[in-house]
């Protein structure tokens, strides 16, 4: 899930709402999908823009862990695979400001949010890549954590949010067995190269957990963006698929899930699991995690250092304006 | 210590040659050798540049440039797996292209000077581009009529590609020229530092006249006047000054990428680019 902690506005009662919210509301329950330029409320935007902003914050920081390791690649295929792969992810990011900017937002007052701290992105992006492994772990975990999130948002309400996610899933399930593959080849490769694996393991494993965002009974939000079917699913029941799903995974990889508490638990149909260190998630979440100051330096510079460019862009197109003015 | 002529004469490479064992190949092996350096001079160019551009990844200033140069640098790759594999295939070592890209030291690299610059600024980065695609398209067409239909199918594959580089670079050359006096500035600092870089690529030695000799395809020196005409078009309308006859690296003595005598700045590349495969000799990734 690339959107964690998205504040919710205007929890409302039915007795509270306006005709329009009501029938705003229903049309939401009977499943229509809300284009940009139909009357919406006010929160329902501005809760939007928050998780859309967010997810595209997150796919194009999402951009530099995977970045980390293009010019490391270990074979030539490897590095063209990585290659399109983090391509999808700015592609992704394109997507999804073109989705906000339907809700009057420009994807340069985004921008600003991201680099003066005002937003956020996913935490996971937080966590470095320290082995070629991660490039496995990255998208086997990252990557299948997202699906799980994305694929009940296809049904979004939102229209260019769904449709946006239509493509995004076909992209990132693509992204999915890509690394699930690089794991298959390292755990089958030279001790080394397993032992890689299992650590890319042991280090990704709490941080997909967070990538659900808090447990139910402390996410304050989850309510109001229900009702709007701007989030589909709890937290936890996410989360639970997500471990359900990938627990077989690591087995048939021979690897180890960090956790001595898993436990296949009959009578629920599913896994027991330990809960991430949540007092991490919020210190990540706070800037505190181990590339915080990197990874958003890393976008602020480019920014800043590519002004010029885009200035420059800008100065051309108005000459080019103004001559063909004066040319009529 | 009184200073030492260049010993290096076009007669005492020959008996270099000779000693090292290569000495008056028979005309098909002399052919052969020359493709196969044709291939890792081709094949490296995009592997190298390939390398640089990447490294821009989720650094480039605008979404849209990100998605720009990890799509050309995925072009670039995808042609140097194709130019080494084959490069490979002619040699006959069984040497493949993952094991040329990954296991040969800087020495036996055959890229020019201008693509192992390093990026530099955004404009940097631009320049060097323009000014390879420009000669990169010329490369590509000589190569398309190449009677031999491995070559010429290669490079009618890649021309596809860097027809779209070349616009795509040459707008922007353009744009920032003529731009911001600060774009101007800058761009017009990247043509005057590349410049030096560019005659490398027109430089014939002996394999590219026996390859032009036996017909297989054009010598360098024959596309110098189409990437002239497109220099100076896209410098005139950008308004930028071509830097005239300045001193041109890598065409004298022994250095000069294409014989594998590089700048310092391709050992730093291929230690990064080759660690994995060096550290971990033999493991399948």
């Amino acid at each position: 899930m690339y959107a964690q902690l998205v504040k919710s506005e205007g929890a409302k009662s039915r007795d509270e709402m306006s005709p329009g919210e009501i029938a705003f509301q229903e049309r939401i329950d009977r499943g229509e999908k809300i284009e940009p330029k139909e009357w919406m409320p006010e929160g329902y935007r501005k809760t939007l823009i928050r998780q859309i902003g967010q997810h595209a914050h997150s796919e194009i920081v999402g951009q530099l862990p995977e970045g980390n390791w293009i010019t490391r690649a270990p074979t030539l295929e490897r590095k063209a695979i990585l290659l399109a792969k983090v391509q999808d992810e700015a592609g992704h990011g394109l997507y999804l400001y073109s989705a906000a900017e339907t809700l009057g937002v420009s994807r340069d007052e985004l921008l600003e949010k991201l680099h003066s701290g005002n937003m956020k992105y996913s935490s996971i992006f937080n966590y470095p890549t320290l082995t070629w492994a991660d490039m496995g772990a990255v998208g086997w975990l990252v990557d299948g954590a997202a699906i799980m999130n994305q694929v009940p948002l296809q049904r979004t309400s939102y229209g260019p949010y769904s449709r946006a996610m239509i493509r995004i899933c076909k992209e990132e399930s693509f992204h999915q067995r890509q690394g699930y593959d690089i794991m298959m080849k390292m755990c089958a490769g030279t001790p080394e190269q397993k032992a890689m694996a299992q650590d890319a393991l042991n280090r990704f494993w709490y941080p997909s957990l967070m990538m659900f965002g808090p447990s139910d009974k402390d996410s304050v939000h989850s309510a109001q963006s229900m009702a709007w079917k701007i989030k589909m699913n709890t937290n936890d029941e996410l989360r639970q698929k997500f471990v359900d799903q990938t627990v077989p995974q690591a087995e048939y990889l021979g690897l180890t899930i960090p956790d001595e508490n898993l436990k296949w638990n009959e009578e629920k149909g599913g896994y027991d699991f330990s809960e991430p260190d949540w007092s991490e998630f919020f210190a990540v979440i706070a800037g505190n995690g181990p590339c915080n100051a990197e990874r958003l330096g890393a976008r602020v510079k480019a920014w800043e250092d590519g002004a010029w460019f885009r200035d420059g862009l800008m100065a051309h197109a108005e000459k080019a304006r103004s001559q063909r003015i004066a040319a009529e | 210590m009184p200073s030492l002529p260049d010993v290096m004469t076009p007669e005492v490479e020959k008996l270099a040659a000779a000693q090292a064992g290569q000495g008056a190949p028979a005309p098909q092996d002399q052919t052969r050798d020359a493709l196969f350096e044709w291939l890792l001079r081709t094949g490296d160019n995009a592997l190298i540049l390939g390398h640089r551009v990447s490294e821009w990844c989720g650094h480039a200033p605008a979404l849209e440039e990100d998605i720009a140069l990890a799509n050309q640098a995925l072009d670039l790759i995808g042609q140097c797996q194709l130019w080494l594999g084959l490069a490979g295939e002619v040699e006959g070592r069984g040497r493949s292209a993952d094991t040329l890209a990954y296991l040969r030291d800087a020495g036996a690299f055959r890229n020019l000077l201008l693509v192992e610059r390093p990026n530099g600024d955004f404009g940097h980065t631009l320049m060097r581009q323009f000014l390879f695609d420009a000669f990169h398209i010329e490369l590509l067409d000589a190569a398309a009529a190449s009677p031999d239909a491995r070559i010429a199918e290669i490079a009618a594959k890649a021309k596809k590609e860097v027809a779209y580089h070349l616009e795509r670079s040459a707008d922007l050359v353009i744009r920032l020229g003529d731009g911001t006096a600060e774009s101007h500035d800058r761009m017009q600092k990247a043509l005057d530092a590349l410049w030096s870089y560019t005659g490398e690529m027109f430089h014939d030695d002996a394999h590219d006249r026996a390859l032009a000799e036996a017909g297989v395809i054009a010598a360098p020196s024959t596309l110098r006047a189409a990437w002239d005409r497109t220099v100076g078009q896209v410098m005139a309308e950008a308004t930028l000054r071509l830097p005239g006859d300045v001193w041109q690296h890598g065409l004298t003595g022994a250095g000069g990428g294409k014989r594998g005598v590089h700048s310092e700045h391709l050992g730093y590349i291929l230690a990064e680019m080759q660690f994995l495969q060096r550290a971990y000799p033999g493991a399948t990734w």
